[in-house]
């Protein structure tokens, strides 16, 4: 085993906390007779904790006939699992075509500029998480970003960063309410 | 009366859902008896929020609504009777031009049937194609009116849809399937998405003529996890259908049984390529298999299997029902029938087109499109996306069939249709393309995996201005053994985009290379920014908003940049009122 592939090296890429094993159980009932259901068990326990967590990656592979090697294989091939845990808000920033002929380029550049991270990363306050997305698929409104399931069409860099400047003050003045 | 508020996945975005409420609150504050549904997306994603109102003496559609347009199209159209003229985009005795020249098919009830109910679709002659085929039709039957409809896959490839069929139809195994290919992953295409959400039965039924043909009692449909609302609205539909025999045992009383489920795809652009996707509905990393043998032998589980893409089926029952001829009577000598479009870019009229094959490319952007958006310069349409090519002015009078698109070297593909104008750089869109088929190689083929990463590190030198000329030639040579050297679609066509590229805009390429200018003015690097001292008044705005204190110059007097400390930010640019900044 060479010094890339080793264990170690691996692990880092993925975010480990302590998380209840136990929710996952279900899951693995539901799907675990039957084969070939790796992706759908995937899908379900990232419902659960909002991403794949190694130790129930691991717990899985435990229960199940699935080798670790072929879950953290599926879990890094597809895009929409997640290693690491994601903010409040996450931003799906639309880089189809049709944003690109828009200048989805400079809304990204303005928006990761606003909360000084880059896509894949999330912000110190554990507010916002920005990912990059093939194709949201509301081409005509382009360009697009979605946060948390609603889309904001024909953006430019001074709106986007309005709305994410919006959902912040809406945060904070939310904190002084319950207070 | 009818109200109808589109909410497809753009009308949503636009806003929709609001425009229902406030519909809904304001029926119910006049006490007025009157039907508010939902439908799917009509096409006509560049007015929404729309909204119809059916009435017995025609349909009147509003567009741009928001909460406040539908509050009053309830007050003054639908309680007092008064047409609201300023937000009436069409009426249906005058319908607009985008829909003049279509010809729908696939597309026929979306937009204008709740896709929520069945029995809408019963009503718009749903299920007639699948109870014709049980009652009257064989297999091979079956086979022989696809044959003689000239369907061909809508997916990208344009293979013959009857081929696969009768293929599956001729294999031996233990249990055959079919499936559906809805992981619509081309970054500017949407038209399956559409069907799925605004007419899921008819998907529905194509999925059983084909199942019967090909004798499979399991259908699997591989949709994209990124399309929740298809989703929920393809299992409600499966529900009705089930309750009403359509799904299930011994189907309208025949000993034909077709079980139907929804598999989640998980985001994997090569998912689209037949075995990729055969791997991921097991589970699996989604990498293609060798070839042959081909899924209609070993598939699912190395059974029998046939996939469709979602377009190609919602066209089966139409072809059944009206037959082969009459869809036949459309399209070209070799292009039969219809194709759906996603149009978007650059263009004023954007959104889904169902258009007989044979138009020109002409037609369908300017007569149904509307044409550049600012009335600027067209410059090329990019079809067939991360697998196609930019098609440039002077081949608008392309008919839009197989084989002439895949004469210019773009391809049909599954139906993204990018229109550009003069601010786009074609080296920069190349640049966007690879990057995209770089990132979603899924690392089997070596001449994919690294061929196209070295092919974007070539494009982004030249987008830097640190390209040699000799990088041409080395980008065409490379592109031929990634295209040799793949096994699958993804790599066979992802050099594509650069090839068609340098074909008919090698002189935008030669302009980064050897003048180190980019023409479009998109590629950073290349830019320089100078004042113009005949139009600066000195107001110091420009110097204020330079990130790099690279603006130099007194109040009132002229302002000079500093070449040495522009970071090429544009910010100058953007911000003067007087238009004195220029750009190179």
């Amino acid at each position: 085993m060479c010094d890339n592939c080793s264990g170690d090296e691996v692990k880092k890429n993925f975010r480990d906390e302590n998380v209840d094993l136990e929710l996952i159980t279900p899951v693995i009932e539901k799907y675990g007779k039957s084969k070939g259901n790796l992706i759908n068990v995937l899908q379900d326990m990232q419902e659960i904790y909002g991403y794949l967590p190694l130790s129930a990656m691991d717990y899985l592979a435990e229960k199940t006939e699935n080798k670790k090697a072929t879950i953290y294989g599926v879990a890094t091939f597809y895009t929409q699992f997640r290693l690491n845990p994601i903010g409040k808000y996450l931003i799906l920033q639309c880089q189809g075509t049709a944003c690109h002929v828009n200048g989805s380029k400079e809304v990204s550049k303005a928006i990761c500029e606003e909360l000084g991270i880059k896509p894949g990363e999330t912000s110190e306050d554990g507010l916002f998480t920005i990912e990059d997305v093939a194709c949201l698929g509301c081409c005509s409104l382009a360009p697009v970003m979605m946060i948390n399931g609603e889309a904001y069409g024909n953006l430019t860099p001074g709106k986007a960063v309005k709305v994410i400047k919006d959902l912040r003050k809406k945060v904070i003045e939310g904190d002084t309410d319950e207070n | 009366m009818k109200i109808k508020v589109g909410l497809g996945s753009c009308g949503i975005a636009a806003g929709g859902r609001k425009v229902l409420k406030a519909l809904q609150d304001e029926a119910k504050k006049y006490n007025l008896d009157v039907e508010i549904e939902e439908t799917g997306c009509i096409g006509m994603c560049f007015f929404e929020p729309i909204v119809d109102i059916v009435t017995d003496v025609g349909t009147y559609s509003y567009g741009f609504v928001d909460e406040d347009i539908a509050k009053e199209i309830v007050k003054k159209h639908v309680k007092e009777g008064n047409i609201i003229e300023d937000n009436l985009i069409y009426t249906s005795e005058n319908p607009p031009n985008y829909t003049k020249k279509q010809h729908k098919i696939a597309l026929e009830n979306c937009g204008v049937i709740n896709p929520e109910k069945i029995e809408e679709y019963i009503e718009n002659d749903g299920y007639q194609g699948i109870t014709k085929v049980l009652q009257e039709m064989s297999q091979e039957d079956v086979v022989q009116e696809i044959k003689d409809s000239g369907l061909r896959g809508r997916g990208g490839a344009g293979f013959p849809t009857w081929f696969k069929w009768n293929a599956a139809l001729n294999s031996q195994g233990n249990q055959k399937y079919m499936v559906c290919n809805a992981d619509e992953g081309d970054p500017g295409a949407f038209m399956d998405r559409s069907v799925l959400e605004g007419d899921p039965h008819r998907l529905i039924e194509g999925m059983l003529i084909g199942g019967y043909a090909i004798g499979a009692s399991q259908g699997i449909i591989y949709c994209r996890a990124e399309y929740p609302l298809a989703i929920e609205r393809l299992e409600k539909a499966m529900a009705q259908a089930k309750e009403k025999n359509y799904l299930g045992e011994n189907i309208l009383g025949t000993d034909f049984t077709f079980n139907l489920k929804i598999k989640k795809g998980a985001g994997a652009f090569v998912c689209g390529e037949e075995t990729a996707l055969i791997e991921s509905l097991e589970g699996k990393r989604g990498m293609p298999r060798l070839k042959p043998p081909f899924p209609a032998q070993s598939g699912y589980w190395r059974e029998p299997t046939n996939i469709n893409n979602v377009e190609t089926l919602a066209n089966v029952p139409w072809i059944i029902s009206k037959g082969a001829e009459a869809f036949a009577s459309v399209g070209s000598e070799k292009s039969k029938g219809t194709k759906v479009f996603a149009l978007s870019g650059k263009i004023k009229n954007g959104g889904l087109v169902e258009i007989p094959m044979g138009m020109t490319l002409r037609e369908v952007i300017f007569d149904i499109g509307g044409g550049i958006k600012k009335d600027k310069k067209f410059k090329a349409v990019q079809m067939g996306g991360p697998s196609g090519g930019c098609i440039p002015a002077e081949l608008l009078d392309t008919p839009v069939t197989y084989e002439n698109i895949n004469a210019t070297g773009a391809i049909m593909g599954s139906g993204g249709m990018v229109v550009m104008d003069e601010t786009t750089c074609m080296v920069d869109i190349a640049k966007f393309f690879l990057d995209f088929t770089c990132k979603e190689s899924c690392g089997k083929c070596t001449y994919c995996r690294v061929g196209t990463k070295r092919m974007l590190e070539i494009l982004e030198r030249i987008t830097k201005g640190e390209g040699k000329i000799e990088d041409l030639d080395e980008l065409e040579q490379l592109g031929k053994s990634i295209k040799d050297g793949s096994l699958c679609g993804l790599g066979q066509t992802a050099p594509n985009p650069v090839l068609t590229g340098l074909k008919y805009f090698r002189d935008e390429y030669e302009a980064h290379i050897v003048d180190k200018k980019c023409p479009a003015k998109k590629c950073e690097a290349l830019l320089t920014y100078t004042i113009d001292p005949d139009k600066c008044t000195g107001c110091t705005l420009c110097a204020r908003n330079c990130p790099t204190e690279a603006i130099s110059g007194k109040v009132k007097e002229t302002h000079k940049i500093d070449q040495d400390l522009c970071i090429k930010c544009g910010n100058c640019y953007d911000v003067c009122n007087f238009d004195a900044v220029n750009v190179e």
